[in-house]
């Protein structure tokens, strides 16, 4: 069975390409355009991996990130932040909120590629 | 005895001495002969005498003129001519200018000398007045050229002494008090005054840690010795103070200057501009990865055309996203420019006349000026742009020397930018002009721009500054003229080495004040309905520090009281409540002495409303009544009104507190003297008086 990858992204140009890619590589794709909307389908879908933006309306990547972490159910749960938020500061914040990984935009889709297949493998 | 009588008896007095000795020594010879030729000699002399007794007479009588004229000489001599050296001497030691002495004889040398002596001491005096009035002009035209320079400097600068009290301050400080202040707060009293404490405004705490830190600069021989903090003010403007020392020659600090800036929008713009780049910077980034990401998609050989079709839409979508954002961002920043560089607002006119005159001073060429607008205003670094069009100017000189020139303003066709040009006619020969990369980093200082352009149909050649104009002229600040004084005796003023009582009256600030209320018992209800005050200073009444304001005494006006105060219910109709109106007075009456004229009445009024306001006026108190009482004991009356027309004081608007204020401070002003003479002189002093004084224990 493939596995489950969650998009959290408010920015359709980039779930867009994202999910392209992602379903070409084999894996199940999901959206979800908010924070609040990512959290529900983390807990009701149980997705493998969530690629999760940082600034989306309603809960934040880090708030939604947080929440995830807070919920002994979700433990399994990979966590790769892809975001425009690029100051230390904010790494060490989605770091500190509990992401396996932090990945700045613009990023290499072949590097994310890569990056995806090891956390899940 | 008067002079011809005394002049006659010293005249005669040799003559009868010289009688009465004759007499007398006949008399003894008399006595001394024997009984029987006492008789005989009697009988012999008797008819000789009565023959030739006319010679003795006239022998006598020749020698008592002789005496008296002897006497009358030597009595003008050596008394009458010393004594009138003695007169002339005193006149002249206490007038320089009274005639010089005059004398013969043997007092001649003294009256030289002492002429001699008056002289030098008149010389002196000429000198030393002369010397202190050149000092009072100098003292007097720096104190203006000071209050001049602090009038036009751009920074808020307030000076305090060692106290915190206020020596001087400018008009920006007052301004920027009174808009860190929210607007002008009750009363009309303005944040700041001579003589008021700084800590009103600032935390006491915060100028004594920048004290110390100044202290510890000093301590350790660093040249810069100031010391920096930054406050917020209770409507959350935000103030940069610099503090610095003033220090006495003896090298000890007698006060310092505090320099204060208003960053709340410096601030404001700055954490805007660090929100915008950072927006900017994650936009940016987003867009870059999302074309990056359709451009790969893109790579995949077997897309069909509807995907493909789609990734370039991305790519396109996100391109013209940039473009829309870089265009925002260009517009801001030129707002930001003109934001960031300190411009003021000028006329236009006021500008061309000011630069044809540097022009003249710089190329000795006379500058026409046309100006399409009289009433464009222009937002400017004057100086600066002055200096440039001067250095354009002289770079013009061709071997003909300079070409005629003029200044030309007008509206450009962009709105809220004008054209300023200096313009020359066009030299068939081509000038070798270009604009020095100076001018145009100051075009751009202004977010405008600095070009050369030629006019060939009109056969002229100009420098083109774009330039951004004002709404209208500057803001008016509605504030009042320069501070009446400044008054750097405070300096000398530590007031905290000695309490307040050892204080002599004339050196204390005071809050003099009067209040009008609806009727006499506050204890029945009765409220405050006016309160008007103004502050001494060193013995003057600063008139332009005063407090008055109506208040809103929340019940009805008892008609039968409006006689005595003329305020109309309708008056005090949406005035401020005495909630609002006593926590002003009490920051306004803050580290003062209070005067009023019975003030107890006042008092008690203030002191039924502590509980209310949790503000205590607990500052000395003294009372124009009963000061009058102990300068004037045997006075009937110490009325207001009998006490001004006592002492020659005028009575412009009696019963309105501010008129009845004022009237108290210059009666207070003129009782200080008289309770100088009952040696009375400070506070302490004056306090203990009046608690002694028959009114008081009358009264309270």
């Amino acid at each position: 069975m493939a596995d489950r990858v969650l998009i959290a992204d408010d920015e359709p140009n980039i779930v867009v390409s994202l999910s392209f890619m992602l379903k070409r590589e084999g894996y199940e794709v999901l959206v979800a355009p908010d924070g609040t909307q990512a959290l529900a389908a983390i807990r009701a879908e149980r997705p493998r991996l969530v690629l999760l933006d940082a600034a989306m309306p309603g809960l934040s990547g880090f708030e939604v990130c947080e929440a995830v972490r807070a919920d002994p159910g979700l433990s399994g749960i990979r966590i790769l932040m892809l975001t425009a938020k690029g100051r230390d500061t904010d790494i060490a914040r989605g770091m500190g909120a509990g992401a396996d990984a932090y990945v700045t935009k613009p990023f290499s889709t072949r590097d994310l590629i890569a990056r995806i297949r090891e956390m899940l493998a | 005895m008067k002079p011809a009588p005394r002049r006659l008896a010293l005249v005669a007095a040799p003559g009868l001495a010289l009688a009465l000795w004759a007499l007398a020594g006949g008399a003894l010879f008399h006595a001394s002969l024997p009984l029987g030729l006492r008789g005989g000699l009697a009988a012999a002399l008797a008819p000789a005498l009565q023959s030739s007794g006319a010679i003795l007479l006239g022998w006598w009588l020749a020698g008592a003129v002789l005496a008296g004229w002897l006497a009358a000489r030597l009595h003008a001599r050596h008394v009458a001519a010393p004594a009138r050296l003695a007169d002339a001497a005193r006149l002249l030691a206490g007038n320089a200018d009274a005639p010089r002495l005059q004398a013969s004889g043997a007092l001649a040398g003294l009256a030289d000398a002492l002429n001699r002596l008056a002289d030098q001491r008149q010389t002196l005096q000429t000198d030393m007045a002369r010397l202190v009035a050149e000092a009072q002009d100098k003292v007097a035209q720096e104190r203006d050229q000071l209050g001049a320079l602090m009038a036009e400097l751009r920074q808020s600068v307030v000076v305090c002494n060692l106290d915190g009290r206020i020596l001087l301050y400018n008009d920006h400080a007052r301004g920027l008090f009174h808009r860190a202040l929210g607007g002008q707060p009750a009363g009309g009293a303005e944040a700041i005054g001579l003589g008021r404490s700084i800590h009103a405004m600032i935390d006491r705490a915060l100028i004594e840690h920048a004290r110390e830190t100044v202290d510890r600069h000093i301590a350790r021989g660093e040249a810069a010795v100031s010391a920096q903090f930054v406050t917020a003010t209770p409507t959350g403007s935000l103030l940069h103070v610099v503090l610095a020392p003033v220090r006495a020659q003896g090298g000890a600090i007698s006060g310092y200057v505090l320099l204060l800036d208003d960053i709340t929008q410096d601030y404001a713009a700055q954490s805007l501009r660090d929100r915008r780049l950072t927006q900017l910077t994650e936009a940016s980034r987003a867009s870059l990865a999302n074309m990056g990401a359709a451009l790969d998609m893109l790579d995949y050989p077997d897309l069909d055309p509807a995907e493909r079709d789609g990734f370039h839409a991305i790519v396109r979508d996100e391109v013209a996203a940039m473009g829309r954002r870089l265009a925002a961002l260009t517009e801001d920043a030129s707002q930001e420019i003109l934001t960031r560089w300190p411009l003021q607002e000028m006329l236009g006119e006021d500008l061309l006349a000011a630069a044809a005159q540097h022009v003249l001073a710089r190329t000795g060429r006379v500058a026409g000026v046309e100006s399409a607008d009289a009433g464009l205003w222009l937002r400017l670094d004057s100086f600066s742009l002055i200096q440039a069009l001067g250095a354009l100017a002289g770079q013009l000189a061709g071997p003909q020397g300079m070409p005629p020139l003029t200044l030309r303003l007008a509206p450009a066709a962009t709105p809220g930018w004008a054209h300023l040009d200096l313009v020359w006619p066009l030299d068939p020969a081509g000038t070798r002009a270009a604009a020095p990369p100076e001018a145009s980093d100051i075009a751009e200082r202004h977010g405008g721009a600095l070009w050369l352009e030629r006019d060939r149909a009109a056969g002229l050649a100009f420098f083109r500054f774009l330039l951004p104009t004002a709404e209208a002229g500057p803001q008016a600040e509605a504030l009042e003229p320069r501070p009446e004084y400044y008054d750097f005796d405070l300096f000398a003023a530590s007031e905290s080495s000695h309490s307040l009582d050892d204080q002599p009256l004339d050196r204390l600030t005071y809050t003099v004040f009067d209040t009008e209320t609806t009727g006499l018992n506050p204890a029945q209800g009765d409220e405050i309905i006016q309160v008007g005050a103004l502050r001494i200073l060193s013995g003057k009444i600063l008139r332009g520090e005063r407090f008055d304001q109506l208040v809103d005494p929340g019940r009805e006006i008892p008609e039968a009281s409006i006689p005595y105060h003329g305020i109309r219910p309708e008056m005090v109709q949406g005035q401020p409540r005495i909630g609002q109106v006593l926590p002003a007075f009490h920051a306004y009456a803050a580290d003062t002495v209070l005067v009023g004229h019975n003030v107890a009445f006042d008092m008690r009024f203030l002191q039924m409303k502590e509980a209310a306001t949790g503000l205590r006026f607990d500052q000395p108190v003294l009372d124009t009544l009963l000061l009058a009482s102990i300068a004037q004991p045997h006075e009937p009356s110490h009325s207001l009104e009998a006490l001004a027309a006592r002492l020659g004081v005028g009575i412009a608007q009696r019963h309105n507190a501010l008129g009845d204020a004022l009237v108290t401070a210059e009666l207070f002003l003129r009782l200080l003297p008289l309770l100088r003479d009952r040696g009375i002189v400070t506070l302490g002093q004056a306090r203990a008086a009046a608690a002694q004084s028959y009114y008081a224990r009358l009264r309270y």
